[in-house]
């Protein structure tokens, strides 16, 4: 049994169909990250799983439980980030953590020992009994992983769970979700932060337009552009560059493609192995009586991968670099 | 059944502990009603108690069970609020992620507003008895009757706003809208004026408004006595209204919140 599955998903809401035909796999024990943009489809399938929104078509199913048959036993099972700003500010943290204790049916002595824990994991011991309202921005997201983590959740589900904080703040819920992930928790995430995606998750669905665009590991993702990638400049005068393209491509074996730009007089050369190719085709490009003016080496990001899968980039302002 | 007293008795204390630390709304939400329609309202008008037919001893004993009515519709009206701003801060959807009966959530805003309009009815008639000497002249179980007739039309207001809140989209087209129903609601009442010196056909529409019928029956029993045929005629419009508004209400909630 997989953690969750979604299987041809479909989910319009009026004449907009928001989210189409998505299938994918969340195993157990895995990060599991769903990137995109803004509109992409992240939120309704994640709205979806926690059983707050039912398909147009198709199945998703949460620890063996049907989201649309059995929404009582997949919300016993998992545990619930939401995006910022889900908290009551005329409570304590400590009150947010004794209601959700309570909407999870634990008993009294079991919640308050639960309380401790989270409230430990996440730091906030110090600050349980301050109103929210005096809280910083990290300080409610972590009162809202807290929250999330009550119910001792299989899967515990995050929405965006670092936007709008700050870079500190950011790196400490990045700490907190590796360590709940090494306690054996599965994770669901959304971002749309592609360092994020790249840090944390094992493995990555992007989102485009509602559509599944690419599934994978981040590694694997980037190894699937077809390795490094090496740019070559070269002096205006110099021409028969498609001839020089041909020949390297011949020559050596560890070139697996390359792009002739004849305007701005550029070769992009996409190589397998790492630095090692670098020295050889230097020299094989001297060889040929072609002198570099630039080069530049540079390994795919995930940005890039996110390039290639959807032919945009993610919205500009939303990507942290 | 034990599952749901927990989770309604969490969201209620939630609702408690909130109020508990907006002192300032809560206290002037009991001092409006006395201070503008008791205080200011009665003595501007107290001379209303001389038109020909008028029943009451004078306005002010005649205005008290408007009072008590008007703030339990405003109590009842406003009581969708809290869930409608949960809804927009995206709390609403940490609440409904649990697994808890999403009859839960209704429930605790009925137990909390019902639990505040008492506490508001009592500080009013206690307030009209020190200042003005009114009294429910038919004593404690007449003042077991207020209490009821008064849950019984907030139950019902209850039901309107949770509906409202569900259906309406942003807070600001839901203020608009009770602002709206309010005044109206208490123009085409007898909260103010006794039904013989309405106008025809403000008459007429008041006799479809069930606050009408809950303010005759409050007053009733605070001018004195009480004549059980009338009474049990208003528990049994008020029971309609509640019937009809909880219906109305538990269909909009089931179809957005399954």
């Amino acid at each position: 049994m997989k953690a969750i599955e979604i299987r041809n998903l479909k989910r319009s809401f009026g004449e907009k169909t928001v989210v189409e035909n998505l299938t994918l796999d969340v195993e157990k024990g895995e990060v599991f990250g769903l990137l995109g943009p803004n509109g992409a489809g992240k939120t309704t399938t994640i709205r979806t799983v926690l059983t707050l929104l039912k398909p147009t078509e198709g199945q998703v199913t949460v620890w063996g439980h049907d989201v649309v048959t059995q929404p009582r036993d997949v919300r016993q099972v998992l545990g619930y980030v939401p995006q910022e700003k889900a908290v009551d500010r005329f409570l304590t943290g400590r009150e947010h953590l004794i209601l959700v204790a309570d909407l999870y049916h634990l008993t009294r002595p079991e919640a308050k020992k639960r309380i401790e824990e989270v409230l430990a994991l996440v730091d906030l011991s110090q600050k349980a009994d301050e109103l929210v309202n005096h809280y910083s921005g990290g300080m409610k997201k972590k009162l809202d992983i807290a929250c999330g983590m009550i119910p001792n959740p299989k899967i515990l589900v995050l929405d965006e769970p670092t936007l709008g904080l700050d870079v500190e703040s950011r790196i400490r819920i990045w700490d907190y979700i590796r360590r709940l992930q090494k306690s054996g928790l599965t994770i669901l995430m959304t971002t749309n932060y592609l360092d994020e995606a790249d840090q944390l998750c094992d493995r990555i669905a992007i989102l485009d337009r509602g559509r599944l665009a690419a599934l994978g590991g981040p590694e694997e993702l980037k190894k699937g552009l077809g390795g490094d990638r090496v740019t070559v400049q070269f002096g205006p005068q110099q021409d028969r560059l498609d001839e020089l393209a041909g020949s390297l491509k011949k020559e050596l074996p560890f070139v697996n493609g390359i792009k002739v730009s004849p305007a701005s007089h550029e070769l992009e050369i996409r190589v397998t192995s790492n630095e090692e190719a670098l020295a050889p085709l230097i020299q094989r490009i001297h060889h040929h009586g072609h002198p570099i003016l630039a080069i530049q080496y540079s390994r795919p990001t995930l940005e890039d991968v996110f390039i290639t899968y959807t032919g945009h980039k993610i919205k500009e302002d939303s990507a942290l670099l | 059944m034990k599952m749901i007293l927990q989770e309604t008795m969490a969201l209620t204390m939630r609702s408690v502990k909130r109020l508990s630390r907006e002192r300032i709304s809560m206290v002037f939400g009991l001092i409006q009603p006395m201070l503008f329609w008791l205080i200011l309202f009665g003595n501007l008008f107290q001379k209303t108690a001389q038109i020909p037919g008028f029943q009451a001893p004078n306005y002010i004993t005649f205005l008290t069970a408007g009072v008590v009515v008007m703030t339990v519709l405003n109590s009842g009206l406003s009581g969708g609020v809290d869930l409608l701003f949960d809804k927009e801060s995206g709390f609403l959807e940490r609440l409904l992620s649990a697994p808890i009966s999403r009859n839960s959530l209704i429930y605790s805003r009925f137990i909390f507003v019902m639990g505040i309009t008492s506490v508001q009815i009592l500080i009013i008639l206690l307030v009209a008895f020190i200042l003005f000497g009114v009294y429910p002249h038919s004593g404690l179980a007449g003042l077991a009757f207020i209490m009821l007739v008064g849950l019984l039309f907030g139950l019902g207001l209850i039901a309107i706003s949770l509906t409202l809140a569900f259906a309406i989209k942003g807070h600001g087209n839901f203020f608009a809208l009770m602002g709206f129903l309010t005044l109206p609601l208490i123009f085409l009442s007898t909260a103010l004026v006794p039904i013989q010196a309405m106008p025809g056909w403000m008459a007429f529409l008041a006799g479809f408004n069930p606050m009408t019928y809950a303010i005759e029956a409050v007053r009733e029993l605070i001018i004195g006595g009480w004549a059980w045929g009338g009474l049990v005629k208003v528990l049994v419009i008020l029971l309609a209204f509640d019937a009809v508004s909880i219906g109305l209400s538990s269909r909009v909630f089931h179809r957005q919140v399954g």
